[in-house]
């Protein structure tokens, strides 16, 4: 099985920044906008350098999004970031009538999604903004799960025509994609190769489910681990294939079960190809104080969960 | 120098259309569409800089409007027929199945004219906020105007855009206010008073011109004292005093009319009420 090793750890975020500045160099037409936010969403190297293409929109997201879509109207390609719990479930509304029903070639970017955020507690810790999102007709919805993958997202998103929600996080997380690794929105990424099981992984789950794979092999289970980096429009594809293949399927995300990855993966293979399935996500609680180890440990989204899930679903084959 | 008489005729048979449109799906908004006739007709044939044959979302090279108050869609897709649009028969599918235009406005179809849906009150001011934006930085001179219900100022998204437009001095923004003091629920006052909107638009910021909203004269200089306005880092609020269901008389002088059709009975005397001055669709 292909071992994967930590090429360093940066946060996704830092991602996000990063592949917004390449993208101020490249694209005149990249915009953005921040709700206050400035420093957590890693914005300050892009408008350092294009002042003059970046909105401050105060503690006022609403408006915010509104003037996205009035920039994207007029071919500007617009970033606004601000937290997912605010990038979302605040403004869905505008999100639904100005982005999502018009069309407009706005991009949302969410950071500090998921328990990951820690100690903030529960208000701030989104866990069903993948599910708002996916919801939305025309929206395209991206959660990726390293500095590296984060930051060719980001660029992906802007050659992208049409709303995106691209989701990232706060912690300090391995590396682990390669640098070059050619990003396609859509198209779901296959990490390890493997015979007994698939494991779905979106976010921050997907270096889990790399060591999970590791730790299964060493008990005699082959586990295919796939990257779903695009919840919509999903690879039912590649879902299809590998599960064809394996019979057993595992889903690990930084979300609510409800709404998630693992509910677009059921959906699809109750439709076309029925398996049994087994999902790593939060189950209809809210979150609460803590490092974010204590709490992925507490909610049930670490490494042994996914090895555990992984035995339970190998069982009902 | 402006016709007002040609631009009335031309007020005239928008209302007409109004009526005939709400009242062939019997559904629709005509309160706020009649009240608001002499504005659109003075807005597209008079005072924007436009070119119906060439629209294009980015409006590049030529104003904008957003119509924030979607509800009144009627009179809005009545002015853009008449004024070259799209061709004045289509006008006839409004609210039917396979419809481009829709009980409120949208892109989603594909009608010249319109670039952002509306009809979940508040977001207009945010996106005519963004388009003004775009505009400044593409070194484009031409301005972005928006209509808003006066009830609708009650969403807080509104306050957010006054904000945001006077502190960025995003001054290629005109935005009109249909000050007709009715909503749904009754008076505005009465609703959820709206207090002293001229302190409130100035104390934010911005500048302020009142005018009459059915009075064709006064509301062509309105429109032209707003446009002196900009350029000058403010934005501009028109607060145009209007009487909601203006032109047919059952329908004015209450808030009934707000979201209702007539029934054929009533239609009739609308009709005998408006003139058939440039032919109907």
């Amino acid at each position: 099985m292909k071992k994967f090793v930590s090429l360093g750890n940066k946060d996704t975020r830092s991602g996000f920044g990063a592949g917004l500045y390449e993208l101020g160099k490249t694209n005149p037409n990249v915009v953005a906008l921040c709700a206050d936010l400035i420093g957590s969403l890693k914005m300050d190297d892009f408008i350092k350098e294009h002042p003059e293409r970046f909105f401050q929109a105060g503690i006022a997201e609403a408006n915010m999004i509104g003037v996205s879509a009035g920039l994207a109207v007029s071919g500007k390609i617009p970033f606004a970031g601000t937290f997912a719990a605010f990038a979302t479930g605040r403004v869905y509304d505008q999100i639904r009538q100005s982005v999502a029903y018009s069309n407009t070639n706005v991009k949302i970017a969410a950071s500090h999604a998921g328990l990951t955020l820690g100690e903030d507690g529960a208000t701030h810790q989104m866990m069903e903004d993948l599910g708002l999102m996916k919801m939305l007709p025309n929206m395209t919805v991206i959660n990726p799960c390293d500095y590296n993958q984060t930051k060719a997202a980001t660029i992906a998103a802007a050659a992208w025509n049409g709303p995106v929600y691209l989701r990232f996080g706060r912690p300090v997380v391995p590396i682990f994609i390669p640098e070059d690794q050619e990003f396609v929105i859509g198209k779901a990424l296959q990490l390890t190769e493997g015979t007994d099981v698939t494991i779905f992984a979106t976010g921050h789950l997907v270096w889990k489910a790399l060591q999970a794979a590791e730790v299964l092999e060493q008990k005699g289970i082959s586990a295919e681990v796939i990257n779903i980096h695009t919840i919509k429009p999903l690879d039912e594809e590649a879902i299809l294939r590998s599960v064809s293949k394996t019979r057993a399927v595992v889903t690990a995300e930084e979300h609510f079960m409800n709404g998630g990855l693992g509910d677009s993966v059921a959906q699809v293979l109750a439709r076309k190809l029925p398996t049994p399935l087994e999902m790593v996500a939060v189950n209809d609680t809210f979150g609460e104080s803590g490092t974010p180890e204590q709490l992925m440990v507490k909610y049930g989204l670490d490494t042994p969960n996914i090895v555990e899930a992984v035995q339970k679903v190998m069982a009902r084959k | 120098m402006a016709d007002i008489t040609k631009l009335q005729s031309i007020a005239t048979q928008v209302r007409r259309d109004v009526i005939r449109m709400v009242h062939a799906p019997a559904s629709g908004h005509p309160g706020g569409s009649l009240g608001c006739a002499d504005f659109f007709t003075a807005l597209y044939f008079e005072v924007l800089n436009h070119h119906p044959a060439k629209f294009t979302l980015s409006g590049e090279g030529q104003d904008m409007f957003f119509l924030s108050n979607g509800h009144i869609s009627p009179a809005w897709y009545s002015v853009l027929a008449r004024s070259g649009y799209f061709e004045v028969k289509e006008l006839s599918t409004f609210r039917l199945i396979d419809s481009r235009l829709q009980g409120h406005p949208t892109p989603a179809e594909h009608l010249p004219g319109i670039r952002v849906a509306s009809g979940s009150l508040g977001q207009g001011l945010s996106v005519a906020a963004g388009a003004a934006l775009a505009k400044k930085l593409n070194g484009d001179k031409n301005l972005v105007y928006t209509l808003h219900g006066d009830g609708e100022l009650q969403e807080g998204q509104i306050w957010e855009a006054v904000m945001f437009a006077a502190a960025r001095k995003i001054d290629n923004l005109i935005a009109t206010v249909d000050f007709n003091g009715k909503q749904i629920d009754g008076p505005t006052d009465q609703v959820m008073s709206l207090g002293d909107l001229k302190a409130k638009w100035l104390a934010f910021g911005w500048e302020v011109v009142e005018t009459n909203g059915n009075d064709m004269a006064q509301l062509l200089e309105g429109f032209a004292q707003a446009k002196k306005l900009t350029g000058n880092g403010k934005p501009v609020c028109i607060l145009m005093r209007t009487e909601m269901g203006m032109g047919v008389d059952y329908m004015m002088g209450t808030h009934k009319w707000h979201g209702k059709a007539p029934n054929d009975e009533e239609f009739a005397r609308a009709m005998a009420q408006l003139p058939e001055t440039l032919g109907d669709y």
